[in-house]
């Protein structure tokens, strides 16, 4: 555990990474991101919270079960949007043309609309979930072997 | 003596894939693209999203992004396996 | 022949980086040095990928308010992506075994690490 200055600066730098990575996960169809990068970026701001406080304290939120649960709804959605249209296709984007998410934007350059894209924002936020979970996992899993506890 | 060995390696290998670099390969700069010439064009009617990347990647090719999934979900298993502490009882038998 | 170098040098470059892992790899004990080098292999091979799909004066394949002018090809990069977090869960993986070889045996020589023998 480092000086109440660090856990102070940390405590509130954690906010603006979250919103960071949130952000180039939703507008992965609009801009260069999507689910694998913002998830990285979220990663980060995990392990920075691991570095100010120690393993041990950082073992009292984030729980194994919520993790896991939170790791398999990811796999459980993208698997799900997959079969979904399997009338047609496999993988077919059932959603163009559709109110939820099917608006077709203007062929060529131009300034993008949010409610675009079939599909893809979906799978972003699947995949994002699914990053987020494993990786921090495995980071908190690493710290806490070294430092000698157990995971139960 | 090992040094020598490893110097000659060296040199045989980055020669090797050196001199397959310079005239096998399309000049830097133009690369035959007849495929992404029909995907650049076509990707913002069929799929509806202004990121072509996302929708090769999620819509075109979206069986290899199923099988990247795949693996990650297996690495991080297998690490959380690995390292779990098992307390030892201490037994005499 | 000589006119190729100048062009092609992100080729170059990347064909250099796999040289020199293929060196560590062969002639190297230590465990935390060859991990070093299988992460130099999957950077040399990713920048590969994405010097094969550059086109001269291109812009990112992205719609959203981009200059005209022609775009660079897309399907290298998404190549890239699932190779950089393949390559990451591999790399999870092998730190995991190296951690458990150096509590188990004290040692990280891949030659003394041989617990199976004799």
């Amino acid at each position: 555990m480092l000086s109440k200055i660090v856990r102070t600066v940390a405590n509130q730098l954690i906010l603006f990474i979250l919103i960071f990575g949130l952000y180039i996960i939703a507008h992965g169809h609009l801009t260069p991101g999507g689910g694998f990068q913002g998830g990285a970026v979220i990663v980060s701001g995990v392990v920075m919270l691991l570095v100010a406080f120690s393993s041990k304290e950082l073992k009292k939120s984030l729980h194994e079960r919520t993790l896991s649960i939170m790791e398999s709804s990811g796999a459980l959605i993208f698997i799900g949007l997959a079969f979904a249209g399997i009338g047609i296709a496999f993988f077919y984007n059932f959603l163009v043309g559709t109110p939820i998410f099917g608006r077709i934007p203007a062929t060529g350059p131009g300034p993008g609309d949010i409610w675009t894209g079939g599909f893809i924002p979906l799978m972003n936020l699947a995949v994002g979930l699914k990053v987020v979970a494993g990786l921090s996992a495995v980071v908190l899993a690493m710290a806490l072997f070294s430092s000698g506890e157990e995971i139960e | 003596m090992r040094q020598v060995i490893g110097l000659t390696v060296l040199i045989v290998v980055i020669a090797f894939l050196v001199s397959g670099m310079l005239p096998f390969i399309h000049p830097f700069g133009y690369p035959p693209s007849d495929m992404d010439d029909y995907i650049i064009e076509n990707a913002q009617e069929e799929t509806g999203s202004n990121n072509v990347v996302a929708s090769v990647v999620f819509d075109y090719r979206g069986f290899d992004t199923l099988g990247e999934a795949t693996i990650l979900f297996t690495a991080v298993t297998g690490v959380l396996l690995l390292l779990r502490t098992v307390k030892r009882k201490e037994e005499s038998s | 022949m000589m006119e190729y170098i100048p062009l092609n040098f992100p080729f170059l470059a990347a064909a250099l980086l796999v040289g020199i892992s293929f060196y560590i790899l062969i002639f190297k004990r230590n465990l935390i040095k060859l991990i070093m080098g299988i992460g130099m292999l999957a950077s040399g091979v990713n920048l590969f990928l994405v010097a094969l799909g550059y086109r001269a004066g291109g812009n990112a394949p992205i719609y959203t308010d981009v200059p005209e002018g022609p775009m660079v090809l897309p399907v290298p990069q998404a190549l890239t992506l699932t190779s950089i977090v393949i390559n990451v869960a591999v790399l999870a993986l092998m730190l995991t075994m190296v951690i458990l070889i150096y509590r188990h045996t004290g040692d990280i020589d891949s030659k003394k690490s041989r617990i199976l023998k004799g």
